[in-house]
């Protein structure tokens, strides 16, 4: 029974390789982007596309979108607590 | 609880119990790393201009190109699980050892990328980097400790998969316990997750 319920959400090795290649072309773009136009939004832009690629890596590479949502829950407060570290040292030292 | 249950259940349990071990486990690397991504962005905002002029000397290529080698060895650690939960033991054997590969690639490159800097003087401490700016400093301190810290968790992860091959050569995983091989994935796809946010902090902001 185990085996049949996870077979229906098995990843297939065809979306692993399209997600590979959406990959690639992120790394790409992220490059090429930050060669030719050194705009002020370029690094805003460097870390969006880092956080897309992250989390494409996380729902399909390490099958978040096929756990429990207790797993998916825990993983937000883990973010969560490391964004509000980041945000509250930030606002010390940016008042200080 | 009848008989049949409890001998039942404690082995699907078990599977969601030991993810949820390496997730909280990879809960703990990523306060390890946020640390000093945390380190990086406050310095970064105090020393913007040291910051620009000091990635410049880090080389575009080799970091593109670790990049690439990482993206590609999550999708053969991933392959190789697929292939497992189908049986396919010869070609799970295979991505995995090629996956181990591709993380020796990636730190022969590092190994490139170090020995150039330290030819260039550029290391803790050296007489060339004290006579940069506080701000050049403290960029390449966070680029060695941070690249450096990444670099050991992917020789860990190295050690891992290999562990995994011998798993799979003994056929102590199989394809309904492959949880010791998941849980190296998840590892490894983490490494792979942390590098994404290294690559532009370090080489794309000059």
């Amino acid at each position: 029974m185990t085996t049949d319920e996870s077979a229906i959400h098995d990843t297939q090795p065809g979306t692993y390789v399209t997600v590979w290649l959406l990959l690639l072309v992120l790394t790409a773009v992220t490059v090429t982007v930050a060669r030719l136009h050194p705009t002020r939004f370029a690094v805003a832009l460097a870390i969006l596309i880092a956080t897309i690629k992250g989390s494409l890596v996380l729902t399909y590479f390490m099958h978040l979108r096929e756990e429990p949502w207790i797993l998916k829950a825990m993983l937000f407060f883990a973010l969560l607590s490391l964004a509000l570290i980041i945000a509250l040292t930030f606002a010390d030292v940016l008042y200080r | 609880m009848n008989e049949s249950n409890e001998l039942a259940a404690p082995h699907r349990l078990d599977y969601v119990g030991a993810k949820m071990g390496m997730w909280i486990f990879l809960f703990t690397e990523l306060l390890l790393f946020g640390g000093m991504f945390l380190l990086y962005s406050v310095y970064r905002s105090k020393y913007p201009a040291d910051f620009h002029k000091a990635a410049a000397d880090l080389n575009l290529f080799l970091g593109t190109a670790n990049t690439v080698i990482l993206l590609t060895s999550s999708l053969t650690m991933a392959l190789s699980i697929a292939a497992m939960k189908k049986a396919a033991r010869n070609r799970s054997f295979l991505m995995q050892a090629l996956t181990i590969s591709l993380g020796l690639l990636f730190l022969v490159n590092k190994y490139i990328e170090w020995s150039a800097h330290i030819h260039h003087g550029i290391y803790p401490d050296s007489a060339v980097i004290l006579t940069m700016g506080r701000g050049e400093i403290i960029f390449f301190s966070l680029y060695f400790v941070m690249t450096g810290i990444h670099g050991l968790h992917v020789l860990i992860g190295i050690g891992a998969i290999a562990a995994m091959l011998l798993f799979t050569a003994r056929e102590t995983i199989t394809p309904r316990d492959f949880v010791k091989l998941e849980n190296t994935g998840l590892y490894w796809h983490f490494v792979d997750v942390i590098w994404i946010y290294l690559f532009p902090l370090f080489y794309l902001i000059t």
